[in-house]
């Protein structure tokens, strides 16, 4: 009696322990796993998941917020494992690495059998997630940068606001008049980077990123070290906080404290601004100051389908009702982010009518796409490394950006093999 | 006796009539059965998730990776890097000031707080908890604390310094005393758990010894110094093997305090296990992250046989 409840036990132990090794379905409701990385779009993003789900009662879909600073190291790790989301976004820099190591679906025969118009979207975007002739997303968004402003800061400083007309100088001028030491406030954030910082001043100042065959780098290109040096310029003359300064405090948390009157921030910021309890009402944004011309980069992310998913079916259904009109409606109505589909962006414009919106839309006419090639994240490192050493101003911006493209055409010289 | 109980014992009787004439008898093949299948779960466990992945590191220090878990066999080429990586250096050089500096300093505050709490004052039960508590704090929640305490701008310790005229520095944001604020937070973090080991170190000290002490004249200085500390050797010699060997992994408090930090910072303080992560998660260099992590392993346990072999110096069991 004894022995055989042991043995019972024993049994029922190793059973336990090996079924929490796998985990199996048996059919009927499918449950989906839709891999996003901001947290202010999860509201937006749940309630088009709602929507889908009343549509297609058997399929329910759980949604994963990873920090965007761990999305993609934990997204590699995961499909590696054999672990990745039926469903996750994407974002240019990825794409090819993603594509040409066949993790995520092709959905062109989908794109056919179902007849989604793909001139609803527009055809930048679409381009952006081709690879090899074969599109891998549906086009979720898009945005653009703009100068944000605090009307308060500006108005104790007694300066106008900014407007269509500014240039680089112009900027420059009236942040000496907003910076106050004795207040512990700053003219304007020159945070380290990309997308939202130097990559538009780069543009504007008539420099490039990368060559447009993805050959080559074009960090010792003149106009481009010029287009660094307006950053760095900024903190040299104390019209922006130090690096340190920044690594302490996120630039973004500066401005919405009031102690940095301008900021360049991306159209998915709109929705922080409009919800945090200090900027809701204090700030509004224009177009980017001009430099030699006018730029800014523009980039959009895109929803694709993992390909060991054992859901092809359902995951291109949610696909393609991520791709809809009603989720653009969606997202525009919540203030969310400027949808892809066409004809929807006019709904984002008015979701906080507090601020200027439409400038976003309007910086469409000279926006440029947001620089990448094979292998981006490979370089975009060095970026970060060494641009380090010169926002800190230990390194000279010529040195720098001289040993930047150096590192980057090695990376990219690789990416040819 | 009851039945059973007579049954077992000569069963076992039997058993040991058997193994004079060295045989596995029946009997004692199935008490083996039985003693393997209760450890069976636990030992797979071990052996899957923890024994496997030793020697699969060994044998991907010997390979390079591609994406998504590609790798083809690249011999020595992943230590012959390791020779000219200056990020290795920088890396070991952190390590060994903060394993310096961390452990000796966790020790002693440690020992001066369990001989502190070890006499029976009012309230001393509160002020253990009060200091175990870091043990039981999530590592994030204390690294966030921590970060806006240490804020150069805002932060409470500035603030307070600046209340009696001292501009504080940039504790975290300075690549030159990053290194020293994290090891003052490891150091609190780890008196708790040290104090608790330690009380029971002084707790199984004889009273003989002190009695005789006294009975000689001698002050609490040489009491500590020439009883206390002596005796406690022992648990201080375990308490130091194994710090150490948690101080050359530190990773998860740097991370937590300093990833998305300024690059400069996260150079100047960066550990092995740092590197190790950036290589292998980050940079998906998985073959040069295990060859980092072999090192590392050579590392701790040349350093462990060091201080075994020195333990016949300064320890002295009872």
């Amino acid at each position: 009696m004894k022995r055989t409840f042991s043995l019972f036990s024993v049994v029922m132990l190793l059973a336990l322990f090996l079924s929490a090794c796998g985990s199996s379905q048996s059919g009927g409701p499918v449950t989906l796993r839709y891999a996003i990385w901001d947290k202010n779009q999860a509201a937006a993003m749940q309630q088009i998941i709602n929507e889908f789900q009343k549509a297609h009662p058997n399929i329910s879909v759980r949604l994963e917020v990873t920090p965007s600073t761990d999305y993609w190291t934990k997204l590699q790790t995961a499909v590696t494992g054999g672990n990745a989301p039926d469903v996750f976004w994407m974002n240019g820099p990825n794409i090819a690495k993603y594509a040409s190591n066949n993790v995520i679906l092709p959905i062109d025969q989908q794109i056919a059998t179902d007849k989604v118009n793909l001139n609803n979207y527009p055809a930048s975007l679409v381009a952006l997630y081709t690879y090899n002739g074969k599109h891998y997303a549906l086009p979720k968004d898009f945005d653009t940068v703009a100068l944000w402003y605090n009307k308060t800061l500006f108005d104790a400083a007694d300066v106008k606001y900014p407007d269509g007309t500014w240039t680089w100088s112009t900027l420059e001028q009236a942040a000496k008049k907003l910076t106050n030491p004795a207040k512990g406030v700053w003219g304007i954030a020159a945070a380290l980077d990309s997308q939202e910082n130097y990559y538009n001043t780069i543009y504007q100042n008539g420099g490039y990123v990368i060559s447009p065959d993805q050959k080559t780098s074009g960090y010792d290109n003149p106009a481009t070290i010029g287009g660094l040096k307006f950053w760095v310029d900024l903190i040299h003359n104390k019209l922006s906080p130090s690096l340190a300064q920044m690594t302490d405090t996120a630039p973004l948390n500066m401005f919405e404290s009031g102690k940095v009157a301008m900021f360049y921030a991306g159209s998915w910021d709109a929705i922080e601004f409009g919800q945090n309890a200090y900027t809701k009402d204090k700030v509004d944004l224009t177009v980017l100051p001009q430099g030699v011309k006018r730029a800014t980069v523009i980039h959009g992310l895109g929803n694709v389908i993992s390909a060991s998913t054992p859901h092809s079916t359902e995951a291109w259904e949610f696909v393609k009702f991520l791709g809809s009109q009603r989720a653009a409606e969606i997202q525009a109505d919540t203030g969310t982010v400027i949808p892809a589909y066409n004809g929807t962006q006019s709904a984002w414009v008015k979701a906080f009518p507090q601020f200027h919106l439409q400038y976003y839309l309007d910086e469409l006419a000279y926006a440029v796409p947001y620089p990448v090639s094979k292998n981006t994240a490979a370089w975009n490192t060095d970026e970060t490394k060494i641009l380090s050493n010169v926002w800190a101003e230990k390194t000279s911006v010529d040195d720098g950006a001289k040993q930047l493209a150096q590192q980057m055409n090695q990376v990219l010289a690789q990416e040819q093999k | 006796m009851k039945a059973a109980d007579v049954e077992l014992s000569t069963r076992h009787s039997e058993a040991v009539v058997n193994r004079k004439h060295k045989r596995v008898s029946r009997v004692m093949w199935r008490d083996f059965i039985w003693a393997y299948l209760m450890i069976a779960p636990l030992m797979l466990g071990l052996l899957i998730f923890y024994i496997w992945p030793v020697f699969q590191t060994f044998y991907f220090s010997f390979t390079t990776w591609g994406d998504f878990g590609t790798y083809q066999w690249s011999g020595l080429n992943n230590y012959q890097q390791l020779l000219h990586d200056p990020d290795l250096l920088g890396a070991l050089t952190n390590t060994l000031i903060y394993t310096v500096l961390a452990v000796p300093g966790s020790i002693a505050v440690s020992i001066v707080v369990a001989v502190l709490l070890n006499q029976k004052i009012r309230g001393v039960g509160l002020y253990r908890t009060l200091f175990f508590l870091p043990a039981v704090t999530m590592p994030a929640a204390i690294a966030m604390v921590w970060k806006w305490l240490y804020n150069g701008d805002y932060g409470l310790i500035n603030y307070i310094l600046s209340l009696v005229h001292i501009h504080g520095p940039r504790w975290i944001s300075d690549p030159h005393l990053a290194l020293y604020s994290l090891i003052l937070v490891a150091i609190w973090g780890s008196i708790g758990s040290n104090m608790v080991l330690f009380l029971a170190g002084l707790q199984s000290i004889s009273s003989v010894y002190y009695e005789a002490a006294a009975l000689d004249g001698a002050n609490r200085f040489q009491t500590f110094f020439r009883i206390t500390l002596p005796l406690l050797s022992p648990t201080i010699f375990f308490q130091t093997v194994v710090s150490m060997i948690s101080a050359f992994q530190m990773f998860d408090l740097l991370f937590l305090m300093f990833e998305g930090s300024s690059n400069l910072v996260v150079n100047s303080t960066q550990t092995v296990v740092y590197l190790f992560y950036e290589n292998a998660f980050q940079l998906n260099n998985k073959g040069y992250a295990a060859a980092i992590a072999v090192l590392l392993f050579v590392i701790i346990l040349g350093v462990t046989i060091v201080q075994f072999q020195l333990q016949k110096r300064w320890v002295h069991y009872a």
